[in-house]
């Protein structure tokens, strides 16, 4: 019995693993609360420069060559109609395509590569989103560098996202209720129609959400396009007094968004203007932030009411 | 309710023949030269040891296998009167479940309402009109002996139903079509002994209405609600009759075995 | 069908107008030593990024997984979401202004565009994502494994890091990969903090540019369609796709190398 030890020993044995055991728990915690102070420092050093300068002006002004005057209207509005165009192309997409990858693909070779290049869109770097944009969208296909490329570009950055948002949220559902609404003599198209969709729209809601808050802060991509810095006016609006009453002219105009606006205003030497990055930063943070917590609150939610 | 040996109307219409049929999972074969008759507005029992094939067999009836691939079936279920092949490749499955319905063994109700999920199939037969529609699912609900229970709370979801309700649930939606035939596929062995002894009773009145193929791995539960019987292993139908023979004196021995637990 | 085209498209049309692109660059020459110059901002930032995204965001995994209540669990988690769904321009401006000043305080002759500080606050961004997928990784390790060794007197941490670990090691490996690839891709952290001159060094204590950062550099500026400025930012991002596609199969020959069937 090489290994008898007596209870002398074991006891400090024990005692010196006990401290290693503690010591990690104190280094796990401490990692921890690097990443949770940098977040508070980062959002505190934000709103401490950053709000004061927030009042509607702000809000409704177009950037200026003087820091007082100058505002994010054009910013905020062309990140809102971005948005828009992202949601458009990038939902009905992802949900498709998700809902055919779960339900209906065989599976042979083609259905793989489908998922191989899906997985590799997801790890491609945002800033080569851009540049193929560039080169297909607003070149080749001409759509010039306006809206409706920055819509597409985004929208193709986040289809990974929610295409695993949907998968996730439909496989989610009991293989039972297929069959139960099968066994009722409906077609494919009926059980997807009426179960698939209706029980999975959460999920692929809360993918949604979070993959729109991260398209908000996407900067790259968008300059890389040739999103300008310097836009003092609007794109003109969607809805015209005459005939016909909804123009789409506004998809092809220049733009800004808000996360370049603090880029160019972080750029400028002047204390003043990085005041001003300040508080779009700390509007940006805020938005992103809002949207994080609905996507999290709408996942609580399901989870408490569907109980599968 | 008192368990009474189902006594056998004279003569027995046939509704389906089950005529050689087998199963492929691929390369393994399930089901083996299968033969048998299902009488009309009868109860007719499957029984077992795990794995036999009973559950096979009945989801065969339903083209339920034709939602996985890799399957294959050989032979014939015809159904009467019109003597139609359940099982042929022209015929559409959806068409067959439209006159066969299932339940399942363990309840599955849709994630709506009480209301909606008994007025799906009927929705899915292009049925829309809110008058007609009421009929049917209360009609469906009085029928599955739940309609007291959840006529006050038609809009509430159904997962608030305990688990023998939800069962319950699932025949009223079941018979709102008004199927030809009801598979039940062990629909009681997710249920509490209470709950239990509902559906048996349900099934008892049940089949005056329609004719019921039930697959169960509970004997005693067989002969309390069938009126024949059929006795499977791997996949072969060893003997089939009228469930008080079966039960009291079986002609084979394999079958004596399972029944008095000799294995199984 | 229509998925299927629009990601075959995807993944033929940026090759082709690379390659098209990259054709007429015998000036390659000049820029040859040019992408060396990036390449080294990239590699250095990435550098210090990982140095500290990978330890910090094992060591949450591992508390998170094993040693944290269920209660500090399910705060940290969100809390961690949020820190990785923060925009990089935030980052970036949180580099410039914040992090920079307290560096410069140690090091008084830290200059204000510096690689060190860009590659810290990047490193933060990161630690979610390696965090958040080594836990999950940590997590599907089946209790059984864990049991087996606590029944043998074993403390939280050695489990922790004699059993889990290793077991868990391909789902590791996958959440590095993941932070090499957002490393090496990020942009805007570093366009901002880290200066735009393409200087060829390793130090991180001096500006330099990185291939991401060039790119925005130029496309910031006006790009006649075909010029040579035009397709340098292509061959760069060529390179950085290479880059990144290399660290993918890797990740993928790694995973399936180390792959536990449970």
């Amino acid at each position: 019995m090489a290994y008898a030890k007596n209870l002398e020993e074991i006891r400090a044995l024990i005692a010196s693993h006990k401290r290693w055991d503690l010591l990690f728990a104190c280094v796990g915690v401490v990692a921890l609360m690097i990443g949770v102070l940098t977040f508070v420092a980062l959002f505190a050093d934000m709103a401490i420069k950053g709000v004061p300068r927030l009042d509607w002006d702000f809000f409704t002004s177009f950037p200026s060559r003087r820091a007082g005057q100058a505002g994010i209207l054009s910013a905020w509005v062309g990140s809102c109609l971005v948005m828009l165009t992202t949601a458009f192309f990038a939902v009905p997409l992802g949900v498709a395509a998700g809902l055919y990858l779960e339900e209906y693909a065989p599976k042979n070779w083609v259905t793989d590569i489908i998922e191989i290049n899906i997985t590799n869109l997801a790890g491609v770097p945002s800033i080569v989103y851009g540049l193929l944009a560039l080169g297909l969208f607003v070149y080749q296909f001409g759509f010039g560098q306006s809206i409706l490329s920055a819509g597409l570009t985004l929208a193709l950055l986040i289809l990974p996202v929610v295409i695993v948002a949907t998968r996730e949220a439909i496989r989610a559902i009991p293989q039972g209720i297929r069959e139960g609404a099968y066994a009722l003599g409906a077609t494919q198209w009926q059980v997807c129609k009426d179960h698939i969709i209706p029980y999975s729209s959460a999920g692929i809601l809360t993918g949604v959400i979070i993959g729109m808050a991260r398209a908000i802060g996407e900067t790259a991509p968008i300059i890389t396009i040739g999103a300008l810095t310097f836009i003092a006016f609007l794109p003109p609006p969607p809805v015209k007094a005459e005939p016909p009453f909804v123009s789409f002219e506004w998809l092809t105009s220049p733009f800004t968004v808000m996360p370049i606006q603090m880029f160019n205003w972080t750029s400028r030497p002047e204390a003043a203007f990085l005041v001003n990055a300040a508080a779009a930063g700390f509007v940006l943070v805020l938005m992103t932030l809002a949207m994080n917590a609905l996507a999290i609150y709408i996942r609580y939610r399901l989870r408490k009411r569907i109980k599968w | 309710m008192v368990a009474v040996p189902a006594q056998v109307a004279a003569p027995a219409v046939l509704k389906a023949e089950v005529k050689g049929l087998n199963f492929y999972y691929g390369d393994f074969q399930a089901l083996k030269r299968l033969n048998m008759p299902v009488y009309e507005k009868q109860v007719t029992a499957l029984i077992g040891p795990s794995g036999c094939g009973k559950s096979t067999f009945l989801r065969s009836f339903n083209r339920m296998h034709d939602l996985y691939p890799g399957n294959r079936y050989e032979g014939e279920i015809r159904l009467h009167p019109d003597n139609v092949n359940v099982l042929a490749a022209g015929v559409d499955p959806i068409e067959v479940r439209m006159r066969i319905s299932m339940v399942f063994q363990k309840p599955n109700p849709f994630p709506k309402s009480i209301y909606e999920n008994v007025a799906y199939g009927l929705r899915v037969r292009g049925e829309s009109r809110r008058v007609s529609l009421n009929e049917k699912v209360e009609e469906a609900l009085r029928n599955a002996a739940l309609w007291d229970e959840v006529k006050d709370r038609m809009d509430e979801p159904a997962f608030n139903l305990s688990g023998g309700q939800q069962q319950r649930l699932c025949i009223a939606r079941a018979l709102a079509t008004d199927p030809e035939m009801l598979l039940f596929d062990e629909p009681t062995s997710a249920l509490d002994p209470i709950a239990t002894a509902s559906i048996e009773e349900l099934i008892h009145d049940l089949k005056q209405k329609v004719t019921i193929v039930i697959v169960t791995h509970n004997m005693q539960q067989a002969a309390r609600v069938s009126d024949y019987t059929a006795y499977m292993y791997l996949g072969e139908l060893i003997e089939y009759g009228v469930t008080d023979e079966i039960f009291i004196k079986p002609k084979k021995k394999q079958t004596e075995d399972y029944i008095t637990g000799r294995f199984g | 069908m229509l998925v299927k085209e629009s990601v075959q498209f995807f993944t033929h049309v940026p090759l082709w107008d690379f390659l098209t692109d990259t054709q007429w660059t015998p000036l390659f020459d000049d820029a040859h030593f040019g992408i060396m110059v990036l390449l080294s901002g990239t590699i250095t930032s990435s550098l210090v990024a990982l140095s500290i995204a990978i330890p910090l965001g094992t060591i949450i995994a591992i508390y998170l997984s094993e040693f944290a209540p269920f209660s500090v669990r399910e705060v940290a988690k969100p809390f961690l979401e949020l820190l990785g769904g923060v925009p990089t321009i935030v980052y970036g401006y949180f580099a410039l202004l914040f992090v920079t000043p307290i560096l410069q305080w140690f090091y008084p002759a830290l200059p204000g565009f510096n690689i060190l500080s860009a590659g810290i606050v990047m490193g933060i961004m990161i630690i979610p994502y390696v965090s958040s997928i080594s836990e999950d990784a940590m997590r599907a390790v089946p209790m059984a494994l864990r049991e087996g060794s606590y029944a043998m007197g074993a403390t939280r941490f050695q489990t922790a890091t004699r059993v889990v670990v290793p077991a868990a090691f391909s789902g590791l490996a996958s959440a590095y990969i993941l932070g090499i690839s957002r490393a090496v891709g990020e942009t805007m952290i570093l366009a901002v903090a880290a200066g735009m001159q393409p200087n060829l060094s390793f130090n991180p204590l001096e500006p330099a540019a990185t291939i991401t950062a060039y790119i925005v550099q130029v496309a910031l500026g006006d790009l006649p369609h075909g010029s040579v400025g035009y397709q340098t930012i292509f061959a760069a991002g060529l390179t950085l796709m290479l880059f990144t596609l290399l660290f993918n199969i890797a990740g993928h020959m790694l995973r399936k190398h180390y792959r536990e069937a449970y």
